[in-house]
């Protein structure tokens, strides 16, 4: 089933909007703006009925996946249900109608809202305050870098140009440093999964501004030795920052501050469940210690003498990192959602997490090679290796799944692991579905040894199969054309 | 428990004893104890579905909103009217509860979408080639001047004072440690200074940001500037109004090589200030360093046509510290609900706001002007915003207007301490006559009565 | 695995062809093939001063995108602009597909290159 394109389904002279009749006396246009300004050719913009448009999207949506279609274990994305009412309170026209250039006095359920978020974020991560302005996860570590450097250079340590990120890192961490002028040096993981101490302490030097870590890691562990590492960085002047990426597994059970962190950076639409809307918008709250807090993002959100006011005059802070205050409403339904779950809540979510993710990785560790043996946090890594040596590649088996109903696991990520295949299953599942996907997984690991065809060719009922990204790059069409 | 997490109690009993494992508390014992709470976290007491509803009903009621009031305030954030439609859309949750479409053959509807945004965001340009969207304006400036910098491997950024000071803030961080120079252009009559332009270009200009219409709301000479730029090999950045687009020519028509703006405008609400939606377009030949994830066309194996993320050897998962930027995400559902606005109003209806703005905005401009309250500052054309001088502290008219459920225009002095007493007025075509003629009773009211103290 | 004998190679399977006083340098059949489909191509410019162990260039698959490092100093001399388009050609032939010739500048760096049996020992090992 090929879904046409919006302009393929566009017949001239239809329309879709109504607007009211010019209501005040019209002058000519001539008069208003002089003639080489104007435009001179007709936009080609679609011509199609409300009713068209809406049938158009409908298929298109039913060409998706989302968390509410099914099981949706994407490893390092927690993807958990989207709760309806945050939906709905984020809509409120109390919130949805605000302009963002009012006058203090005039949002203060706005400004209150994020006080409260601020603070909040910061008890759950044992941080002093927490600037909610990065628009994603990868603008929060941006910040939080940029907050990292000036820190140093307000030190007089401009000679800190190098920062320590484990192998096993996400690739925002690496790219995000490069965007402040860091220079990044990698450090190995050791056998039990935990970064190489022996080789951290000989990277560390006077040069090094400090280290990017994610806590459990991407491969779904605990840091053991998280203090020695806490104090090795610290011990040479560096600062530590922490990939909120995982905090999914922690929540009331330990906080990235305990564990010395100096910088975090938290994604709201992973931990907090607001929905990732296909890829965006989230939210990436940047969280720091006392000592960095004249450094945070303005404006910082401040109550004084009963009213809540945008602070702007902060000699040290890093700047503005983007328009205004960040993306408010995603905020709102994170808010929304702590204020649901209370802190009983929030510590239940992170251990049924954790045992959701331990009870999945108990099945399927007889089929699928487990890398480290030992308890994994809130998701887990698994090898596609044994099947890959009988010609199936971990890409075969993620289309294969689909054919069953759920979402592949992340893939090929972290990339120290073979034939990687990253689960998280999230708490907002039920054994039931823990249960079937094992059962499917082990069932795609028998085909394997029994019809391989079968799963090479995978999906097999979607509404395209396998696309060609060869021919996407090489002849690239990145726009219709009449 | 929590409604959203089903296990019960003895279900997770039982699926320990599955797992031979005594507690869940066993599943975190690599946490060392030294790091572990020991206490509850203090939050506030978890509220119900009812108690959360009310709460943030407190909430919203301590603000003011447009929707009880008439909003003449613009400056970067619009006041257009939203049809109902497009909330229906972006409330499918196959595409809000979805994540970004790594597996193709279950994305096609957000790719789909995507690649339908990036052709409408092309012809609103005039460019070859967006993005499937960045953050917001201010971010999709920042990331423009990163761009035209690797392009030319120069580092210094022309940026005239016309462009909005807080997409100027977000550029001076990025440029502060991405290690590149801002050079500012001061304006002259409420446009970019066309005369000392030539006077900053050296050999290390790698662009000239114009914003069109500006900060003022003033038409810029964008095709005279970027002459001028490109006389020295200097790439132009414009930032547009995508709504002016439909009576303006489009910025690629003028000369932009990059062209990037706020795209809230198009279908999204005021929220507050986000989430908003950069857009980013470029030519053809700038392709391969444009930052930001790309949908591309292609075929699977029976030939179908299908969408892919494509080029993505430009980004982060990839390049890792070499990647064009650190940008992951897009604003996926703000970009479809600019799809989903751009097509119900298509071609007539982009140019009708546009003209209703138009109208609207210098009806009010006229009436406000002939209330003899307020003078002229720039003798500019103008597409939907204003700078007026009244000879009221605007502070205080603001405060009085508000009082009668009218939000007044900007203040200027907040930017620009030189311009006392500037307004800057937005009108869209959600404004009526009415409406209009009431701000500029109110406004007549409110003079007379200082008068008369 | 197709290794002439009458190439050089480094490490880091790369190929060398000495012609004259310039060397022809690209990339292997066993990189081309680990790779897989290779779509673009980024080449220095004539002029630019290259020092062994940099990248003097990048191919690129639909997945990963890879630096080239030189083993040699020296001047580029010639670049094979026509990969720039064809791309595709470096699967086909990676031994006809020459990415740039190099006028090295140190000549103890040519005599540390692999033969064609020392260099496909070090493939064994590697696969």
């Amino acid at each position: 089933m090929n879904q046409k394109l919006i302009f393929e389904i566009s017949r001239a002279g239809r329309k879709g909007y109504s607007l009211p009749n010019c209501d005040v006396p019209v002058e000519s246009i001539e008069d208003m703006i002089p003639n080489e300004y104007l435009r001179e050719t007709e936009l080609d913009l679609p011509e199609i009925s409300e009713g068209d448009m809406v049938r158009h999207f409908t298929a298109l949506s039913r060409c998706n996946y989302g968390v509410d279609t099914g099981f949706y274990p994407l490893g390092s994305c927690t993807m958990k249900y989207n709760p309806k009412i945050n939906e709905d309170v984020s809509r409120m026209d109390g919130f949805t109608g605000v302009h963002p250039a009012l006058p203090d006095s005039a949002v203060q359920g706005c400004l209150e809202l994020l006080y409260k978020m601020d603070l909040m974020l910061a008890e759950i991560t044992g941080m002093e305050r927490v600037s909610l302005q990065p628009a994603a996860g990868a603008h929060g570590e941006l910040a939080g870098l940029m907050i990292m450097k000036a820190y140093h250079e307000n030190c007089g340590n401009e000679q800190r140009k190098t920062i320590i990120v484990p192998d096993s890192a996400h690739g925002t961490n690496p790219a995000s440093a490069a965007m402040v002028g860091y220079e990044v040096i990698e450090v190995k993981t050791d056998s039990r999964g935990n970064v190489n101490l022996s080789e951290l302490r000989e990277l560390m030097s006077d040069q090094v501004a400090g280290m990017m870590l994610t806590n459990p890691s991407t491969l779904g562990l605990f840091e053991e030795n998280i203090c020695e590492i806490a104090d090795i960085v610290h011990d040479s002047g560096g600062l530590i920052y922490y990939d909120g990426a995982n905090l999914n597994a922690i929540m009331g059970v330990t906080r990235p501050g305990d564990m010395g962190f100096d910088i975090v950076h938290l994604n709201l639409h992973k931990t907090f469940s607001t929905p990732h809307g296909g890829g965006g918008p989230g939210s990436g709250p940047v969280g720091v210690t006392k000592d960095l807090v004249p450094f945070l993002p303005t404006p910082v959100i401040q109550y004084k003498e009963g009213q809540y006011i945008r602070d702007y005059n902060r000699p040290f802070s890093i700047g503005q990192i983007k328009s205004f205050y960040g993306n408010f409403a995603v905020i709102i339904k994170a808010y929304a959602y702590i204020m649901t779950m209370g802190a009983k809540g929030l510590h239940g979510v992170s251990q049924t997490a954790v045992l959701n993710a331990n009870y999945l990785l108990n099945k399927l560790k007889k089929d699928y090679q487990h890398p480290y043996d030992r308890a994994c946090m809130h998701e887990f890594v698994l090898s596609g290796q044994l099947q890959k040596n009988k010609g199936v590649s971990t890409l075969d088996m993620a289309k294969r799944m689909i054919d069953y109903g759920f979402h592949p696991p992340t893939i090929y990520f972290p990339m120290i692991i073979k034939e990687a295949m990253m689960f998280e299953p999230t708490e907002t599942e039920s054994r039931e579905t823990l249960d079937a996907a094992a059962e499917v997984l082990i069932r795609i690991a028998r085909e394997v040894e029994e019809n391989p065809e079968l799963i090479k060719e995978a999906p097999h009922h979607t509404s395209v199969g396998r696309l060609d990204e060869v021919q996407a790059v090489r002849e690239p069409v990145l726009r219709w054309r009449p | 428990m929590s409604r959203y997490i089903p296990s019960t109690q003895l279900e997770k009993t039982m699926m320990l004893q599955e797992m031979n494992c005594e507690s869940v508390d066993r599943l975190f014992d690599d946490i060392p104890l030294k790091v572990c709470l020991n206490r509850s976290l203090r939050l506030p007491e978890a509220l119900s579905e009812m108690e959360l509803r009310t709460h943030m009903k407190e909430l919203a009621a301590k603000n003011i909103s447009n929707e009880e009031n008439s909003c003449f305030l613009g400056a970067g954030a619009y006041d257009h009217y939203i049809p109902s439609a497009i909330d229906h859309i972006v409330s499918r949750s196959e595409f809000y509860t979805a994540y970004t479409p790594y597996q193709p053959e279950i994305s096609q509807g957000t790719l789909q979408a995507i690649f339908e945004y990036q052709t409408l965001i092309c012809e609103l340009t005039g460019m070859d080639v967006a993005n499937a969207s960045v953050y917001d304006g201010a971010t999709a400036i920042a990331e423009a001047a990163s761009m035209a910098c690797k392009i030319t491997r120069r580092n210094e950024i022309i940026v005239p004072r016309t462009v909005h000071p807080q997409y100027r803030r977000t550029l001076s961080t990025y440029a502060r440690f991405r290690g590149y120079k801002i050079v500012e252009l001061d304006y002259l009559n409420g446009v970019t200074d066309f005369t000392s332009l030539e006077g900053l270009i050296n050999k290390e200009t790698a662009a000239l940001i114009v914003q069109n219409p500006n900060f003022f709301g003033a038409i810029e000479k964008v095709k005279q500037l970027a002459e001028l730029a490109k006389e020295h090999g200097v790439l132009v950045i414009a930032c547009a109004d995508p709504i002016s687009v439909g009576i303006l020519k489009s910025p690629g028509e003028m000369g932009a090589d990059i062209v990037v703006g706020e795209g809230q405008a198009l279908g999204n609400p005021l929220s507050y200030g986000g989430p908003y939606l950069g857009f980013f377009a470029t030519k053809d030949k700038y392709l391969r360093q444009m930052p930001g994830r790309i949908v591309g066309q292609t075929i699977d194996k029976n030939h179908n046509r299908g969408f892919v993320l494509t080029m993505q050897t430009r980004e982060q998962h990839i390049r890792r510290e070499k990647a064009a930027s650190n940008i992951c995400s897009n604003q996926a559902l703000n970009a479809l609900a600019t799809t989903v606005y751009l097509t119900l109003l298509g071609k007539q209806g982009l140019k009708d706001v546009a003209s209703l703005c138009l109208q609207k905005a210098h009806y009010a401009y006229n009436k406000l002007i002939e209330t003899n309250y307020f003078s002229d500052c720039f003798p500019q054309p103008f597409f939907k915003e204003f700078v007026i001088k009244s000879q009221l502290p605007l502070e205080e008219l603001n405060q009085a207007l508000l009082k009668d459920g009218i939000i007044g225009g900007y203040n200027l002095e907040n930017d620009y301490p030189e311009l006392k007493k500037c307004w800057l007025v937005a009108v869209t075509e959600k404004r009526s006559k009415e409406e209009i003629d009431r701000l500029v009773r109110k406004v007549g009211g409110i003079y007379e009565s200082e008068v008369n103290i | 695995m197709n290794i002439p004998a009458d190439l050089k190679y480094t490490k880091k399977h790369e190929w060398a062809r000495v012609e004259g006083d310039l060397v022809y340098v690209g990339i292997t059949e066993y990189a081309q093939n680990s790779l897989g489909d290779i779509v673009f191509v980024e080449l220095p410019s004539v002029g630019d001063i290259i020092t062994s162990g940099e990248a003097f260039g990048v191919v690129e698959s639909v997945k990963a995108a890879s630096d080239i490092y030189s083993s040699l100093s020296g001047i580029v001399k010639e670049v094979n602009n026509e990969l720039i388009d064809h791309p595709e050609r470096i699967n086909q032939n990676p031994y006809d597909s020459w990415m740039m010739a190099i006028e090295p500048s140190k000549a103890s760096e040519l005599e540390v290159l692999l033969d064609a049996s020392a260099y496909e020992k070090l493939c064994l090992e590697e696969a």
